[in-house]
């Protein structure tokens, strides 16, 4: 399928008590089935807001916004989100926390020895199988991150939806998930859409990185066709001219052609 | 010693994280074997330093107390020594073990021992406060939950709530046609606030980052009050329970002075009739304690269901 999560000229506009604010203007955007697309732009571009709108959870002033060809109404276990502070519940046990996802998913079709199967297998995957029964307090920020991708993968999404997922993680931590990710992503194929403040991130991750202006009225400023062999590493990388290129060209839209007034 | 232990239970998790993907080098594992070398000297125990130390920390948990104790009880003597009706702590101390030597012999309505006087108003405020619960609690999850319902009450509410409790006991007796309903009638109105208001602010304060993972896994409202709004108000809700008991304790010795009856109220009453000073004073530590009883039972429960 060649346009699996499609917006069309999407506009939204917040009406806040400091009077209108048009954040998106004129938004266009084709996913394809199974690519990973990264959307980066300076803080307060609206690119959260963009994914906001795909998950469902904000509704568009005007345009479409479509999932597998059917239009998005409201947020749905299909387009799973993954939150910057991973928005785990905090008296629930990590396995309890993924199970309520399989559980939404799953109870309709599977036995509860089957979804409980499906909870082991998926924090099994993100390495956390030592920390099932514990609460989200007790383990490290990076732990619930994953916690937090588990719960999203386990609910097998059409599109996985992550909002600057690593963003509260030190950088080496980030390193590793992104590593962790990367895998992830080429071993069940789904189709992944990330905001990013991060250049080194978008250029490793992405098949595509979406640029974004600068607010009000954001849009689309450019987007980088990333054509890195995959699996990249990420020590090889660092030593590619092509690599460097890509990241100098997002650096360049980001800092020279649309830079922030500080 | 603490800080030691601290470090301890922090020093393997980190390690854990380090050492949990799959595909973690070797050199990576090694901060995991330092700390233990570090555990083994840490944790030996040097008991005669444990010792003193714990002597003293129950003195600092003991003494404060109770020279604050001693001082009252010091100033009560030397007040009633000067009056010449109020009697001072020796001879209370007389009293109340005379008093509760009988705590239950029963000689009729009007003569009965302290300890059905106590258990008659716990029964009340028990009455009450669970009727009040009851129906605060869910009509605060309602009402945090819904904007309209919110709204709609918010105008009754702030007219009734400022309300004194005895107002109500006319009303009670009205309805009621008599004194021990109007009494619960009285708990039940004065406690029944602070649920309704405790529990709803902890509606409304549910975080929204939870509310969009309900939004999301697009739960049932049942899944949403049972893993996300019930446990997350939780702590809100018992503040209000426990506000509530204290309004509830407070109020039953003025209701009680003027249903009548069998109560800690109308027992001091009673014996203010009687002129016996003494039994006054002991109705007060009696009230006191239960009151101080109950909040430390509702504290202790609280804790129980707290999750950090």
């Amino acid at each position: 399928m060649h346009k699996y999560v499609e917006l069309e000229n999407v506009n939204m506009v917040f009406h806040t008590k400091q009077g209108r604010f048009e954040a998106l203007r004129n938004i266009n955007l084709q996913v394809k089935q199974g690519e990973f697309v990264s959307i980066i732009g300076h803080s307060g571009c609206g690119k959260s807001t963009v994914l906001n709108l795909i998950a469902g959870l904000l509704q568009p002033t005007d345009g479409l916004l479509f999932c597998a060809g059917r239009e998005i109404a409201g947020p749905g276990p299909e387009r799973a989100v993954v939150f910057q502070n991973h928005s785990l519940l905090p008296w629930l046990s990590c396995f309890e926390n993924v199970y309520l996802a399989v559980e939404r998913v799953f109870s309709a079709s599977e036995s509860k020895a089957q979804m409980r199967a499906r909870t082991s297998a998926v924090l099994e995957l993100v390495g956390l199988s030592h920390a099932a029964e514990k609460r989200p307090g007790e383990i490290s920020g990076g732990m619930k991150q994953r916690v937090g991708i588990a719960r999203a993968l386990a609910m097998e999404p059409k599109v996985l939806l992550l909002d600057e997922p690593f963003g509260a993680l030190d950088a080496l931590t980030r390193a590793h998930l992104q590593d962790e990710l990367m895998g992830i992503m080429a071993k069940s194929g789904c189709t992944a859409v990330m905001v990013t403040h991060d250049v080194d991130e978008a250029v490793l991750l992405s098949d595509r990185i979406v640029m974004m202006t600068n607010g009000p009225a954001a849009t689309i400023g450019e987007i980088l066709e990333v054509d890195l062999q995959r699996p990249r590493q990420r020590l090889a990388l660092a030593e590619d001219p092509h690599y460097n290129h890509l990241r100098s060209e997002v650096l360049k839209f980001l800092h020279e052609r649309h830079a922030k007034a500080a | 010693m603490t800080q030691a232990l601290i470090k301890l239970s922090v020093v393997p998790d980190a390690a854990n994280e380090v050492a949990a993907p799959p595909v973690a080098n070797v050199s990576v594992l090694t901060p995991a074997a330092a700390p233990v070398t570090v555990s083994t000297v840490a944790a030996a125990p040097r008991p005669g330093i444990q010792w003193s130390q714990l002597a003293r920390q129950f003195a600092g948990w003991f003494l404060p107390p109770m020279f604050g104790l001693l001082l009252f009880g010091a100033l009560w003597a030397l007040v009633s020594q000067q009056s010449d009706g109020l009697p001072g702590p020796i001879s209370t101390w007389h009293s109340a073990v005379a008093l509760f030597s009988d705590p239950f012999y029963n000689n009729g309505p009007n003569d009965q021992g302290i300890g059905w006087n106590i258990l008659s108003s716990l029964q009340r405020v028990g009455l009450g406060f669970g009727m009040a619960a009851l129906i605060g609690i869910p009509l605060g999850f309602i009402i945090g939950r819904f904007q309209f319902m919110s709204r709609m009450v918010a105008p009754v509410i702030s007219l009734l709530r400022p309300v004194s409790p005895l107002a109500w006991l006319p009303i009670g007796l009205l309805v009621f046609k008599a004194a021990d309903p109007a009494a619960i009638w009285v708990i039940f109105i004065s406690a029944i606030w602070p649920m309704i208001i405790n529990t709803a602010v902890g509606v409304s304060k549910v975080p929204q980052d939870y509310m969009n993972v309900a939004r999301v896994l697009k739960l049932s409202e049942w899944k949403i009050f049972t893993r996300i709004l019930f446990p997350s108000v939780l702590p809100y809700m018992m503040t209000g329970v426990r506000l509530s008991i204290g309004v509830a304790w407070l109020v039953i010795v003025a209701a009680e002075m003027l249903t009548g009856g069998v109560g800690i109220g109308f027992w001091v009453w009673d014996e203010w009739n009687n002129l016996n000073v003494e039994h006054i004073i002991i109705a007060i530590f009696v009230v006191g304690i239960v009151g101080l009883l109950l909040e430390q039972g509702l504290l202790l429960i609280a804790r129980r269901f707290s999750y950090e």
